[in-house]
């Protein structure tokens, strides 16, 4: 389903960021960040308030200018893509959607088409067929004809998610992008997200606040930490106490659960 | 819908030609309409009846189909642009802004000069036009952010203090005081084709630039950052928009003067009842706001018996207040406030 243009060799780094620097006026959120995300790869980024995950995505879609350091996306600098072409390879989700017409549920769904299509152009069978995958994927059919200034927090976010898989991207960044749902919703999502994943090699980037969810999802987190990398590797070697008390100030105990041999924290107060 | 809307206003443009101090018999009107597919069936009409008809009459409906379509496009545009229910030229203070750049030039004696053909008031107006709409932006924006009302409140305190500025213009000059209520209320007495011809290459530019867009306001209205994220050059966008609104502004407000209303009310009518996509909606808009203001300079030509008109901001602002009053207080959820 989610597949970038058969024609372009992708290289073996989806996003490479170098060195990254950026922030808002006066004040340098990131300062000095590098990763690479490969192809397929589920990675969590967690870290506390202020540690520059937002930021991170905010540089990572082009929409923050960068100060110094480079991103790249599918080999080429951030900068040199243009809008569109962007979007067609990035997809994102933010935090706190807010729909500002009354558009149905459907409508804003089939926005996410966007990048896809020409200006004069009719949605195409394609488009619809994307539209239809990904309100079935978020359970969101049931919404369709409602308007989204109506309907839940929960529910906004889950309209937003969908408009996003029907964008198709390459790469899906994700920040926060459940944090209205209730638990039983989230665990939903991320096990879409988890199949996309497995069955299509999509690439998942997701900002997160909940330490367990990851543990529970990600194949790889990466701490960060007043706007460094603090540590970048598989759940089993990150969350360990030393790491986690540096990065969140906080005692923890950390167990694993019996069966599926999956990492949780407790943090203690 | 559009073809139902087309067609009302074809039938009212017809029934509106018949209304005046002379009377006309809707048969000679017929004759007259009919004559472009066949001379001979307006043969036998009296000159002065088919001067009235066709040059008074007819090129007045024209105009206000045209400007009213012309404002209330620019006020959807201005809606979707700035996000903001309560924005259109009037309530931004860019009509204001067009008129005071208007008066500008025919104080300074520049209004009548033609440059290349292009007539130097509607730019002078557009110059107005977008001053007011750029110190109405900063003075809305000054705690960097843009608040729904807020914006709205500068453009109130600009629009007033710009309609002072166009009164003491006028008194300065003395011979011409009576035309300030023309500028301040609109007006669409003694207009002819000329008028038209004046208003209509700006329509045609403005809504150009407006309907090439239409599937980015849609997106716009998940806000700033989602639409760059689906790809949409969102700064540039918003910058052709406010260029076009502000030129329809500008051309409809050199003809007319200020009539508010039409651009604040006509989008959330047409909105409410068939849904916010602009590909349906903005059409709609355009033929909704025409169709209204001709029934407003209908009724702003022949309301009163002794054959003096009002003008026609009195009007449009007596029908659309009520009308607002009626969305904020039953359908605030609506408008979002």
């Amino acid at each position: 389903m989610l597949s970038a243009a058969p024609s372009k060799e992708i290289p073996a780094a989806l996003i490479r960021v170098g060195d990254l620097w950026c922030g808002y006026p006066g004040h340098d959120v990131l300062r000095g960040l590098s990763f690479a995300v490969r192809k397929g790869e589920f990675i969590g980024i967690l870290g506390p308030n202020g540690s520059g995950k937002t930021t991170l995505l905010l540089a990572l879609s082009g929409i923050l200018p960068i100060r110094g350091g480079e991103i790249e996306v599918l080999g080429y600098p951030l900068g040199r893509l243009k809008h569109k072409e962007r979007a067609r390879h990035v997809a994102v989700v933010t935090q706190e959607p807010d729909v500002r017409l009354p558009f149905s549920c459907e409508e804003v769904v089939r926005m996410g088409r966007y990048p896809h299509q020409k200006r004069w152009q009719l949605d195409s069978i394609e488009d619809a067929e994307a539209v239809r995958r990904a309100m079935f994927l978020t359970d969101t059919g049931v919404l369709a004809e409602r308007l989204i200034t109506a309907v839940s927090g929960g529910e906004k976010q889950r309209v937003i998610m969908a408009k996003t898989l029907a964008q198709e991207g390459t790469v899906l960044l994700l920040d926060e992008a459940t944090s209205a749902m209730d638990i039983h919703r989230k665990l939903q999502i991320f096990k879409v997200l988890e199949q996309l994943h497995v069955e299509n090699g999509l690439t998942v980037l997701a900002v997160m606040h909940d330490v367990n969810l990851a543990a529970m999802f990600c194949e790889r987190i990466i701490f960060l930490k007043e706007g460094c990398v603090v540590a970048d590797g598989a759940p089993e070697s990150v969350l360990i106490p030393e790491i986690l008390e540096e990065v969140y100030e906080t005692r923890v105990l950390i167990q694993e659960v019996p069966n599926i041999r999956k990492l949780q924290v407790v943090f203690m107060p | 819908m559009w073809l139902g809307l087309l067609l009302l206003i074809v039938v009212t443009a017809f029934i509106t030609s018949g209304i005046g101090p002379l009377e006309i018999s809707y048969k000679t009107i017929l004759q007259l309409w009919l004559a472009p597919i066949h001379p001979a069936w307006s043969a036998g009409v009296d000159d002065t009846v088919r001067y009235i008809v066709i040059n008074v009459r007819l090129a007045r409906i024209v105009l206000a189909l045209t400007v009213g379509g012309a404002l209330a496009l620019a006020g959807a545009v201005y809606q979707g642009v700035l996000l903001n229910p309560l924005a259109d030229p009037f309530t931004l203070g860019v009509s204001s802004g067009a008129a005071f750049g208007a008066s500008l030039a025919i104080i300074a004696g520049v209004g009548g000069i033609h440059l290349l053909g292009i007539s130097a008031l509607p730019v002078a107006a557009f110059a107005g036009a977008l001053s007011a709409l750029y110190l109405v932006y900063l003075l809305g924006r000054m705690d960097g952010r843009i608040h729904v009302t807020t914006l709205v409140l500068a453009g109130i305190i600009v629009s007033t203090f710009l309609s002072a500025c166009i009164s003491l213009l006028k008194s300065l000059n003395e011979d011409s005081v009576s035309t300030i209520v023309f500028w301040i209320m609109g007006s669409f007495a003694g207009k002819s084709w000329t008028h038209v011809l004046l208003v209509l290459p700006y329509l045609v530019l403005g809504g150009g630039v407006i309907f090439w867009y239409t599937r980015e306001l849609d997106i716009l209205s998940l806000g700033d950052i989602q639409a760059q994220h689906l790809g949409v050059d969102v700064q540039r966008m918003r910058l052709f928009l406010l260029l076009a609104s502000s030129l329809l502004t500008a051309a409809a407000v050199a003809v007319s003067g200020i009539i508010g209303f039409v651009g604040l009310v006509v989008p959330h009518l047409v909105r409410l009842g068939i849904g916010p996509r602009h590909r349906r909606l903005l059409p709609a808009v355009l033929l909704l706001g025409g169709f209204l203001l001709l029934i407003a300079d209908t009724i702003a030509r022949s309301l009163l018996t002794t054959g003096e008109e009002l003008p026609v901001g009195v009007v449009t602002a007596i029908l659309g207040g009520p009308f607002f009053c009626y969305l904020l207080l039953h359908r605030k959820k609506y408008l979002q406030l």
